[in-house]
């Protein structure tokens, strides 16, 4: 399974990389300043650059998949979110795919069995998994936030609260931590288990899973078993969103790892098939409303086509239109 | 049965024995890896070197898909490149939908040509893969340090055969993008990648010669206008035959209110021509003031199989007629593709119609809102309409003698959204109307398995196994609820499905909606009927039976 096992491989040194670079080498600077600086700088810049070369391109028709009931007639029911009539009904199709997965909800399983017959089993597996994996980076991501403010935002305090309610180990176990790992396990098996998902799977699926997944433990190992002392990270973080360059102070080296993973991902994100999070918006098949016939939709480049014209027709069968008694324009 | 398709039995041996990946093999071969293989029943006939030359196409010549050399044009793999190119310049859905996907799997199993031949290249992942593998070498950087990383491939002539074959196994029935999270749309890139292959002369006859045909002689079937009046003109005689009544048709005829459009296949084809039969005794029933143009006697159009260029080429001739004519609105008979042109393209292409107005029934005064732009209204849309507001004189009794199940068409469900019109027309005019299983209907609809040019002869193999999952959703209402008559609203369903269930579900008739609403339509000055439009006899209403209320 070289397709799994190179991209492991490619993490693992990847982790490894910073690590000897601090810990051995002294290259604190590079991993604690430059590169963080230069990662986020490729990842809003490349971000941008990728929106904007999807929106310079045309969308010529108004071509959603209507999932729903079309408005027609006023005593049909129509179905706002799958057939949008108006531009906020498709707003908010776009939004329910960002938040709620929507598309992903309808998922079945077909199966074939004996005797040729098909069996189709609702099959929300993928959905809760991309859910739960999605929305717990969501809030681990925000949790973060208290690194980059002098004052903790008071959203951060409640998603910690929130996120911590177990509070079972100290620090706060947070819950989120254990649900994205479950998830990425998950969403791994499932490409390993499923004869499917074997197939279709290219590295450049399994990379981002186990980079994010190696982030993850990292971080984790940081919380709750090495222990790191957080306030030079906070101080470190502090400086980088103030565009400080000063040298970091003394941070354990795992800080290093958790970071440098980090910024390989956000580098990676706007090359990748992660820059889903920006084209889920821009979709043409969901982001359109369903009133073609009702609104002329304009296309920019409209080729110009010659098309055989009815004088050219009748031209063409003048004399078997008059025997069939048809209407002609000239005798 | 076709020499081109398997028996049965031999189909359902391999469902059984083969190990496929839709049954869970997991077997090593990667999808790449897989080889090509053209054999009778899995190719359509390419296209005559005549028809090539009459629409200027690139390439014309006497070749099979089951050649070793294709004869491709010099700089071939230059005129794809760059076709490529612009037309990636000219859709953001083609860009974007190339870019997006995280291959999660969710439309693998949703294609009925995946589920009938469990060919992983079914899935459409990997089909828009076959694509996306030669549009990602364009970095051929980043491959040549990771080799095999992001999958890409050399666009090759095996590649081409490859997209032949798999390009021609999609019906561009949408039903992968109503599942994908990003909306995804593999009749997109079927699309465009038919587009790319017509470049360089890589063809179905099937698909062409009705593009020829239909920019000649106005319609698919090639029919000249007096044969084309002819035909209708029979219809009426048969009407009257059954009826008594005779409708009076006209054609190309100036001042009427409304241009009436349908496919061909409803002038000329069984069982089409008793949807037409329909059609003509419900405006003969509510006096429409109506004509049929001999020049603009196609509602479908081959062209969205062919090319954009080519569907806005043989669309064009609707608006034209109905300028020259001086009609008021459109109405559109039965069909899918037809009307995901007319609903998504044709006022983007051909409009703007201001020389038309606001479609308006002139028998209910229901103003068509819907179509205020376009102006073309659907005829379920126009029944449904009629019937709400009890204009029709209806006997449901009529149709006692079908057991219904309707299948709603790819077109008209996914690039429309229609699904309660036909349906509120079916519960009015018939007594006997099962649903099929909830995950096979509306949204989620399966194709015929010939959509989209595919209706050749000589691919009955890959038809059969295409339409596999909708005759397997017809024949669980067969066996539940003794159901047969397949209901729809579209002309390749009426050409296609009645093979496809002689296959699968013999004793299962196929119907177009409108043939039922004539069934049912009971007409001022008619004789007693006792037959249906097809001269089946009606149940409860034969010679010397009561039928009356």
């Amino acid at each position: 399974m070289k397709k799994v096992l190179m991209p492991l491989v490619m993490v693992a040194i990847l982790a490894l990389i910073p690590f000897v670079g601090v810990q051995y080498a002294g290259l604190s600077y590079l991993f604690g300043v430059i590169i963080p600086f230069a990662a986020i700088v490729v990842l809003l810049a490349g971000f941008l650059l990728r929106m904007a070369d999807w929106m310079r391109r045309p969308v010529p028709f108004r071509i959603p998949t209507t999932c729903g009931q079309e408005k027609s007639l006023d005593w049909i029911k129509y179905d706002r979110l799958e057939s949008p009539a108006h531009f906020w009904e498709a707003v908010a199709r776009v939004l329910s795919e960002v938040f709620f997965f929507r598309s992903l909800f309808r998922n079945t399983r077909a199966e074939l069995h004996k005797d040729a017959n098909l069996a189709y089993g609702s099959h929300k597996w993928l959905w809760l998994g991309g859910l739960a994996f999605h929305w717990s980076l969501l809030i681990i991501v925000l949790r973060h936030s208290r690194f980059f403010f002098v004052m903790v935002p008071g959203f951060t305090d409640f998603l910690d609260h929130a996120d911590g309610f177990l509070d079972v180990t100290l620090p706060t176990f947070y819950i989120t931590d254990a649900v994205v790992l479950a998830a990425i396990t998950f969403l791994v098996l499932r490409r390993l288990m499923d004869a499917k998902m074997r197939l279709i799977s290219l590295q450049t699926d399994y990379f981002p899973l186990f980079l994010i997944a190696a982030i993850v433990v990292v971080g984790v190992l940081m919380r709750y078993v090495v222990r790191l002392n957080i306030m030079p990270v906070k101080d470190q973080m502090l400086r980088l969103v103030n565009f400080s360059f000063d040298a970091p102070g003394e941070i354990g080296t795992l800080f290093y790892v958790h970071l440098f993973l980090v910024s390989v991902l956000a580098i990676y994100f706007p090359f990748s098939k992660l820059m889903h999070a920006g084209a889920i918006f821009l979709s043409p098949t969901r982001n359109l409303s369903n009133n073609s016939r009702q609104k002329r939709h304009i296309n920019p480049w409209n080729s110009a086509i010659k098309f055989r014209t009815y004088s050219e027709y009748e031209d063409d069968y003048r004399e078997k239109m008059k025997k069939a008694n048809l209407p002609i324009e000239k005798q | 049965m076709s020499k081109y398709a398997p028996k049965l039995s031999e189909l359902k041996k391999e469902f059984d024995e083969k190990p496929t990946v839709l049954k869970g093999d997991y077997s090593p071969q990667e999808w790449w890896e897989r080889p090509v293989e053209f054999r009778d029943g899995n190719w359509c006939f390419s296209g005559k070197p005549e028809v090539l030359q009459d629409l200027g196409f690139a390439n014309p010549r006497k070749w099979a898909a089951t050649d070793d050399d294709w004869q491709l044009p010099p700089g071939w793999q230059k005129t794809i490149s760059e076709g490529l190119q612009s037309r990636l310049k000219k859709y953001r859905s083609l860009k974007l939908f190339l870019d997006a996907c995280v291959r999660c799997g969710a439309c693998a199993d949703k294609c009925h040509f995946f589920l009938g031949t469990g060919d992983p290249k079914n899935m459409p992942v990997v089909r828009a893969e076959l694509l996306r593998s030669v549009y990602r070498n364009d970095f051929p950087l980043v491959e040549k340090i990771l080799k095999g990383f992001s999958g890409s491939r050399k666009l090759t002539e095996a590649v081409i055969k490859e997209w032949h074959m798999y390009f021609h196994q999609c019906t561009e029935c949408r039903r992968c993008s109503v599942f994908c999270p990003f909306g995804i749309d593999t009749a997109e890139i079927t699309m465009m990648v038919r587009e790319l292959l017509n470049l360089i002369g890589v063809n179905n006859n099937w698909i062409l010669a009705p593009v020829s045909n239909c920019n000649r002689t106005g319609n698919h079937l090639g029919i000249e206008p007096h044969t084309f009046v002819q035909n209708i003109n029979s219809l009426v005689e048969d009407i009257e035959d059954l009826t008594g009544v005779a409708v009076e048709p006209t054609f190309n005829r100036k001042g009427a209110e409304v241009l009436f459009i349908t496919p061909s296949g409803d002038v000329f084809g069984d069982p089409g021509v008793y949807t037409m039969m329909g059609y003509l005794l419900l405006f003969h029933h509510i006096g429409l003031d109506y004509t049929i143009s001999t020049y603009a006697s196609e509602g479908g159009n081959f062209g969205m199989f062919t090319s954009n260029d080519m569907m806005k080429k043989l669309n064009a001739k609707m608006y034209h007629e109905a300028k020259r004519l001086g009609v008021k609105w459109l109405l559109g008979g039965e069909c899918g593709h037809m009307w995901r042109v007319v609903h998504q393209y044709m006022n983007t292409m051909n409009g703007p119609a201001d020389f038309l107005e606001v479609p308006v029934s002139p028998i209910t005064g229901t103003r068509f809102s819907n179509a205020a732009a376009t102006k073309m209204v659907h005829i379920a849309e126009f029944t449904a309409d009629l019937i709400h507001n009890k204009k029709l004189k209806l006997d449901p009794k009529r149709n006692d003698h079908l057991r219904t199940t309707f299948h709603d068409s790819c077109n008209v469900a996914r690039g429309m959204g229609m699904f309660e019109e036909p349906r509120s027309i079916l519960r009015n005019v018939c007594n006997s109307f099962h649903e099929m299983a909830e995950d096979t209907i509306r949204e989620k609809t399966f194709c015929c398995g010939s959509g989209s040019g595919l209706n050749a002869e000589e691919y009955m193999e890959i038809r059969m196994r295409g339409g596999f999952p909708r005759a397997n959703a017809v024949k669980q209402v067969k066996d539940r609820h003794k159901v047969n008559s397949l209901v729809t609203i579209c002309a390749i369903d009426r050409a296609s499905l009645p093979p496809l269930m002689n296959y699968w579900n013999p004793g299962v008739s196929v119907y177009g909606l409108h043939e039922l609403v004539g069934n049912a339509l009971v007409m001022q000055g008619e004789k007693k009927r006792t037959t249906d439009l097809r001269e089946n006899a009606m149940a409860g209403f034969e010679d010397g039976g009561d039928d009356e209320e």
